[in-house]
C-alpha cells in the first residue's frame, strides 16, 4: 500500500510551489517533533512507517528499507548496537497486526538524499512521495 | 580424478544444466601480491565451478574485489565478486560494476556488507546509500542498458546477478520472503550463510519450496569446515548471524589439540553436514567458505563426493566433439549416482 493523494490536491500543491514551501516551514517542526518523539524519525522526507510496521527503518544503523541484514543476532538484537532490538525484528511483528501487513513485501526503491530533513507530509501531498525511479 | 576437459563453461550455464554445483569463496589478497589470489584460487579450482572473492571481508580492507576477480578470470576461472552497499554509493557502485564487467566479471553477488564496526576501521563513515536489494536491482537495470538515472548504456554490462540470504538470524519467519524480494528485484542465483543446524536450513527450505522459488531461483547452500574449537567458539560468540551449535564445539573440542586430529574432525562435520544437505528438496548445490582454509576443499570435495557441475558439461561436449569420447563417458559414470540422486530430489 502506497500512499495516493487526489490528483486535484496534488496539482494544488505542484501549481503553488510558494505557498508549499510556507506550509512546510510552519508543518515541519510539528511533524518533526511528534515523528522523532512516537518513531524516532529520522527525517529522511520518504516516510515509509506505514509500510514497516509503523518501525522507522532509517533507525537501523545500515538504514536498510528492504528487510533485516544477516548479521541480526539469535535474540533477536543488533549487530551494531547490542543494546537495541533489531529495528525489522519488530517491523515483522508488528506488520502483522496491521490490515496491510502485505505492505512489508514491497520493493522500496533507493532512498532520495536530496529530500531528507523535508516534510514527507508536504512530498504526499504535493506527490514528491514514491516517484524516485529505482 | 576426474579430468577436466578444457571447455570453458559458464557458471551461469552449469546452474542452467540442474545437474548439482559447488562454488566456494576463497580469502581476498591481504596486501598487493597478485600470486597469492591465484594460488589460493588453484587449491580450490578443480573442486568448483565458480570462485567467490569477498569484498572486505568483516569490515577489514583487503585487496579490491574487482581486482581479485579479474585475477581468477585471467586464469580461466570463473569469479563470483562479492558487492557490498558499505563503503561505496550508488555512482561508485555502477562505475565499479561496469569496470568488473570489463575484465571479464560477470557474476555478482550483491550484499548489504558487514558494519565496520567489527572491523580494522571502526570510524570510518557507513555509506549504505543503497541496500543489498537496491543493489539487485541496480545490476538488473544495468544489465537491461540502463544507468539508474535512466540514462542509455552501449553495450550493457552482461551481468549476472546474485543475492544471498541468512536462514540462521532472526526473524526466521520473514527470511523466505525476504528471499522472494531478492528474487523479485532480480536475483539469478542465491548463496546462503554457513549452515551449521541443518534443522533450521530444511525449515526454511520448506518455507522457500511453498513460495515456490526454488524453482525460480538456483540455491545453494553455504558450508564451512571448523578448524579448532577456539575457532568455533568464535564463530558462536562473536560473529553475529552465525549459529554453531553446542554439539559442533563439543566436537571440536573432544578432538583435541593436535592438528591433523581437530582438523580431520572439522572435515568430517562438514562432510556429515553436506550429506544430511543432500536430503534437503529445492537445493542447486553447494558454497563452500573454507575460512583461510582452501587446502580443506580438496579432501572436502573427495570425502562427500562433490563434484563440479562443469566437468560433466565439459566432458559431454567435449564427447559431443570427438565421435567416440572416453574421457566423457567415464565421467559420467563415475557422477551418474551422484547426479540422480540429486535430480530425483529436485523432481
Amino acid at each position: 500500500m502506497s500512499i495516493s493523494v487526489p490528483v486535484p490536491v496534488r496539482g494544488f500543491f505542484q501549481r503553488h510551489p510558494r505557498l508549499t514551501r510556507a506550509l512546510e516551514i510552519v508543518v515541519l517542526p510539528f511533524e518533526a517533533a511528534s515523528k522523532k518523539a512516537i518513531f524516532g524519525c529520522k527525517m529522511c522526507g520518504q516516510c515509509i512507517l506505514h509500510e514497516t510496521g509503523m518501525t522507522c527503518p532509517m533507525g537501523c544503523p545500515k538504514t536498510l528499507r528492504n528487510g533485516p541484514c544477516g548479521g541480526v543476532r539469535m535474540d533477536g538484537r543488533c549487530e551494531v548496537l547490542p543494546d537495541m532490538m533489531c529495528v525489522w525484528v519488530k517491523a515483522e511483528r508488528r506488520s502483522r497486526w496491521l490490515p496491510w501487513r502485505g505492505a512489508i513485501l514491497r520493493i522500496q526503491p533507493a532512498l532520495d538524499w536530496s529530500r531528507k530533513g523535508s516534510s514527507a507530509w508536504i512530498n504526499v501531498l504535493a506527490g514528491r512521495h514514491g516517484k524516485e525511479a529505482s | 580424478m576426474i579430468r577436466i576437459p578444457s571447455v570453458p563453461v559458464r557458471f551461469e550455464d552449469a546452474l542452467r544444466s540442474g545437474l548439482p554445483v559447488v562454488t566456494c569463496e576463497i580469502a581476498s589478497g591481504d596486501g598487493a601480491d597478485p600470486d597469492e589470489i591465484v594460488r589460493r584460487a588453484r587449491l580450490v579450482r578443480d573442486h568448483v565451478d565458480a570462485v567467490n572473492v569477498p569484498d572486505n571481508t568483516a569490515g577489514v580492507v583487503h585487496m579490491a574485489a574487482w581486482s581479485a576477480a579479474a585475477i581468477l578470470a585471467r586464469e580461466g576461472i570463473d569469479p563470483i565478486m562479492h558487492v557490498t552497499c558499505r563503503d561505496r554509493n550508488r555512482l561508485a557502485l555502477q562505475s565499479d560494476l561496469l569496470g568488473a564487467a570489463a575484465l571479464g566479471v560477470r557474476n555478482v553477488l550483491c550484499l548489504t556488507g558487514d558494519h565496520m564496526v567489527h572491523g580494522d576501521h571502526p570510524n570510518a563513515k557507513p555509506v549504505f546509500d543503497l541496500d543489498s536489494l537496491q543493489l539487485v536491482e541496480l545490476a538488473t537495470v544495468l544489465r537491461h542498458g540502463r544507468y539508474l538515472s535512466g540514462r542509455e548504456i552501449k553495450p550493457a554490462p552482461d551481468l549476472f546477478p546474485g543475492a544471498t540470504e541468512n536462514p540462521f538470524a532472526p526473524p526466521y519467519d520473514f527470511r523466505p520472503l525476504r528471499l522472494q524480494k531478492k528474487v523479485e528485484a532480480g536475483a539469478r542465483f542465491i548463496q546462503t550463510q554457513i549452515t551449521f543446524n541443518v534443522e533450521r536450513f530444511a525449515a526454511f527450505m520448506a518455507r522457500v519450496r511453498d513460495l515456490g522459488l526454488d524453482r525460480t531461483v538456483p540455491i545453494l547452500a553455504g558450508v564451512a569446515p571448523v578448524r579448532s574449537a577456539r575457532a568455533a567458539r568464535y564463530m558462536r560468540e562473536r560473529v553475529p548471524g552465525m549459529e554453531v551449535p553446542d554439539t559442533v564445539v563439543r566436537r571440536m573440542e573432544q578432538a583435541g589439540g593436535e592438528r591433523a586430529r581437530r582438523e580431520d574432525e572439522g572435515i568430517r562435520i562438514c562432510v556429515e553436514i553436506i550429506e544430511r544437505l543432500r536430503e534437503v528438496k529445492g537445493l542447486a548445490g553447494l558454497h563452500l567458505m573454507p575460512i583461510h582454509w582452501e587446502e580443506a576443499v580438496a579432501e572436502i570435495a573427495s570425502r562427500a563426493r562433490l563434484a563440479p557441475a562443469r566437468a560433466i558439461l565439459a566432458a559431454s561436449a567435449a564427447a559431443t566433439l570427438r565421435e567416440d569420447g572416453p574421457a566423457g563417458a567415464r565421467v559420467e559414470d563415475r557422477d551418474g549416482v551422484l547426479l540422480n540422486r540429486q535430480r530425483e530430489q529436485r523432481a
